[in-house]
């Protein structure tokens, strides 16, 4: 019998700690973000074609030129990629080098997204079935890697890129290129 | 005005709930029956039950004439809604669920009082008093932190529509049997707390709480293959069961019920298994309760997060926490106390029971571990997602032995049997599962799990008609039939599931107008895609023609809907049933063009013999409604005898 009552109170005990566990989780704040797994790893090998004609398309040696990149997926048809290009034009002018993934996108919808919109990219691949965005392991649009000068994934950042971002990104790029110098 | 008059209903229910709760501490106190304040128990309950139903009626009512004044409706309703969505959107958001969920608890704490009257009255008290703890607890939630009825002032023009993926039939109908399914566990909670405060764990206990929970389990089991029916054709991912944690929610109390269930009916007929009757009682409800608080807080990411509030969440977990915590210290303090029941043999009906009741209870202990992993590890800082890859074999290290020991349980005798009497059967159910196993291991090539899978349903559906050998059918008591029934529900719904996972074939392309795809058995041709629009939605539609095995040829039209109010993309799945299983046609959105012609993202699925597994899931539910017709009609008749027992002395005393 005193085993058994043992054995109750433990009982007691676990839905305690397990209502415990509940309330601690409860009062924190919820982020639905889910950050990539290939953040701190090497890019994934890919080639992709151009997205618009007058530029060129983006693969993964592109990379490893020793210099520290942003590494922007986006599409025409998001909204919220338009809400973030003028955040991308003022990292461009900051000196940031800027490469892109267009997401199931059509050649002519791109060039008409990048006359209205701008254009801070000097790369831009296509990536027809979201192939590339899958093996970045991003989920959605805008999405943006830094990517480092031997083509590890050093920071993601999800959703659209805003004005206090902007510092952080730049940030980010600065301890790419160092630790990239560093090793 | 009407919902003024609703609002006011409540809070008298809620009163009386007070008064109900009060009245039977008193009276189990003073073992003074139905004297005193005791006296006013079922009273209270049975206008409780009034007060509520009335207070449902009122919010029916508002939804019904888009009353927009009310913030319930112009957050969840809008004008131009059929009525059957209007009316269903009542209880299709957070508020009106709960007003639901209290007005059913309290129908079933009237009904107890009013016809309820086989236990000692003390028990009934306690029973009665639990019961209103519980309710009280849910007033407390709907009257401070979720009120049904609160108003908006000023009024807006237009409502917010309902959630579009709700805005479908069979969903609407689904969130309330699984709530009836919540409350009658509650009220078999009650009777758990009832027996364990007055220490009277008798058979006659289990038999009265049976029905309860027999009814729970029936509506359980409706709604869980209604929601994966529903999940199966409206996410359009072509999967049935996809271990997400809403759904793991709704299983979760279904474990439990099964096992609580199938102790019960051990503790009714042997009086054996007391206190794990009554530990399963509370285990069941608590269940429901962590699923509800799983669901309604958000603290677990999921595809249905349709209600979820973090606010909500700590006052459901205070409920929680003072209900269950509450039921297990009580437990812990006096289930020493309950003499243990009868013994018996392990070899017996009851040991197969109490196998069944350990591996569902590992099952579920199974399934709480893998939904709470995610949270625990969170705790922890690090982020992971549990899957079917856990679940399915997991899971089935348990679940598929239970389903070995089903097969023969129903042929063992109470009390003890002996191998020799079985033998027989037990040989044609193992050579039979043997032959499936080594037949279908042969020609084709399929996974393990599938394997067992097929074999074992084939045993079970033997097992489970076996036991109507040499009986005379005619007079066999529906009781049994019901456990043929449900017996054999299981083997067909495991057959469907077996069937799909090792047959299914799937296709995915980017078709142009006229192609011509192939999938399993399937020819099917894409004819064309024009817009379309309903009342609240537009969409593209595609127009095919589908043909089995170059057989007559059949249409289907596959969308893919855009809702307005609120913005929302939703899949309208095409699906070709036939008796051997479903065509399942989902259309994706436009892709790059090729040379002008567009291409339209199409997936198909032919999944063989699928609808078993509903089919079984109805037959489960349909043999719990034959045993709950044969308990309640017995329940009766014996009521009747014992009346007409009674009259016949009376009349004698006087002649």
């Amino acid at each position: 019998m005193r085993r058994l009552r043992w054995s109750l109170w433990l009982i007691v005990a676990l839905a305690l700690a397990l209502f415990a566990l509940f309330a601690v989780q409860l009062s924190r704040p919820k982020s639905d973000f889910v950050q990539s797994a290939m953040v701190g790893q090497a890019l994934p090998p890919f080639d992709l074609p151009p997205a618009v004609e007058a530029m060129p398309g983006l693969a993964s040696t592109d990379f490893a030129d020793g210099q520290p990149r942003l590494l922007n997926v986006f599409a025409s048809w998001c909204v919220p990629c338009r809400a973030e290009a003028p955040q991308l034009e003022q990292l461009r002018r900051k000196g940031a080098q800027i490469v892109a993934v267009a997401i199931r996108d059509r050649p002519e919808d791109v060039a008409a997204f990048l006359e209205l919109y701008g254009n801070p990219f000097t790369r831009i691949g296509s990536d027809e079935i979201s192939a590339v965005q899958l093996a970045l392991g991003s989920s959605g649009v805008p999405e943006t890697f830094v990517v480092d000068g031997q083509g590890n994934i050093t920071y993601q950042h999800i959703g659209d890129i805003r004005d206090r971002d902007v510092p952080i990104l730049l940030d980010e790029l600065r301890r790419a290129g160092t630790g990239a110098a560093g090793a | 005005m009407i919902a003024e008059l609703g609002l006011a209903a409540l809070w008298l229910a809620a009163a009386l709930s007070a008064l109900q709760l009060l009245a039977s501490i008193a009276g189990v106190r003073k073992d003074q029956g139905e004297t005193g304040l005791a006296a006013l128990v079922r009273p209270a309950a049975m206008l409780q039950a009034g007060l509520c139903a009335l207070a449902f009626a009122a919010l029916l009512y508002v939804f019904a004439v888009t009353d927009l004044s009310v913030e319930l409706v112009a957050r969840n309703s809008h004008s131009e809604k059929p009525l059957v969505f209007k009316l269903a959107g009542a209880w299709g958001n957070h508020e009106g669920s709960m007003l639901l969920w209290v007005t059913v608890m309290a129908l079933a704490g009237g009904l107890i009082a009013l016809i309820e009257r086989r236990l000692p009255e003390r028990t009934m008290l306690a029973t009665l008093g639990a019961q209103s703890f519980v309710g009280l607890g849910f007033y407390a939630f709907l009257l401070f932190s979720s009120n049904p009825f609160a108003r908006l002032n000023p009024a807006p023009a237009q409502g917010n529509g309902l959630n579009p993926l709700l805005q479908d039939i069979g969903l609407a109908f689904h969130p309330p049997t699984l709530y009836f399914g919540y409350v009658g566990l509650s009220v078999a909670f009650s009777f758990a707390v009832g027996a364990l405060v007055t220490r009277s764990v008798t058979p006659e206990f289990a038999r009265v709480m049976r029905p309860w929970v027999l009814g729970a389990w029936i509506f359980l089991t409706l709604g869980i293959t209604a929601g994966s029916y529903w999940a199966y054709y409206e996410l359009g991912w072509g999967g049935w069961w996809f271990w997400d944690p809403v759904e793991n929610a709704s299983l979760m109390p279904w474990l439990a019920a099964t096992a609580l269930l199938h102790s019960a009916s051990v503790l009714a007929s042997r009086d054996a298994l007391r206190a794990w009757t009554i530990m399963l009682g509370v285990v069941a409800f608590s269940m429901s309760m962590v699923g509800t608080f799983l669901v309604r807080s958000g603290i677990l990411t999921s595809v249905h997060a349709f209600a979820v509030d973090p606010t909500r969440g700590s006052f459901i977990l205070a409920l929680l926490t003072i209900y269950i915590g509450g039921a297990l210290v009580l437990f812990a303090l006096r289930i020493t106390t309950v003499a243990e029941g009868e013994r018996f043999s392990a070899l017996s009906r009851e040991g197969a029971l109490v196998v069944n009741n350990v591996l569902l209870s590992a099952v579920l202990g199974i399934v709480l571990l893998g939904t709470l992993y995610p949270l625990l590890t969170e705790a922890f800082g690090v982020r992971v997602s549990v899957g079917p890859p856990y679940f399915n074999p997991v899971g089935a290290i348990f679940f598929l032995p239970m389903l070995a020991v089903l097969a023969i349980g129903p042929l063992l005798r109470w009390r003890g049997d002996s191998l020799g009497r079985v033998r027989g059967p037990v040989l044609a159910i193992a050579a039979t599962a043997a032959a499936v196993l080594l037949a279908a291991w042969l020609l084709w090539d399929i996974a393990l799990l599938s394997l067992l899978g097929m074999a074992l349903a084939a045993a079970v559906a033997l097992g489970s008609v076996l036991p109507l050998r040499g009986r005379n059918l005619a007079r066999l008591p529906l009781p049994v039939w019901g456990m043929v029934v449900a017996h054999l529900g299981v083997a067909v719904a495991l057959f469907g599931m077996a069937a799909d996972s090792a047959f299914q074939e799937e296709r995915l392309i980017a078709a142009g107008i006229g192609d011509q795809i192939e999938v399993g058995p399937w020819q099917a041709e894409l004819v064309s895609i024009a817009p379309t629009a309903g009342a609240n939605w537009t969409a593209m539609e595609a127009t095919m023609v589908f043909s089995y095995d170059g057989g007559p040829t059949r249409m289907g039209a596959p969308q893919s809907r855009q809702f307005w109010s609120p913005p929302q993309q939703t899949s309208e799945v095409a699906l070709i049933t036939r008796w051997n299983g479903q065509l399942y046609v989902a259309l994706g959105d436009e892709t790059a063009s090729e040379g002008g012609q567009p291409r339209w993202q199409l997936r198909l699925w032919w999944k063989p013999f699928v609808t078993f597994i509903w089919y079984g899931g109805v037959l489960i539910a349909f043999g719990g409604l034959l045993a709950l017709i044969g308990r309640v009609t017995g329940d009766v008749r014996r009521r009747v005898a014992v009346r007409k027992i009674e009259q016949r002395r009376t009349d004698e005393a006087l002649a």
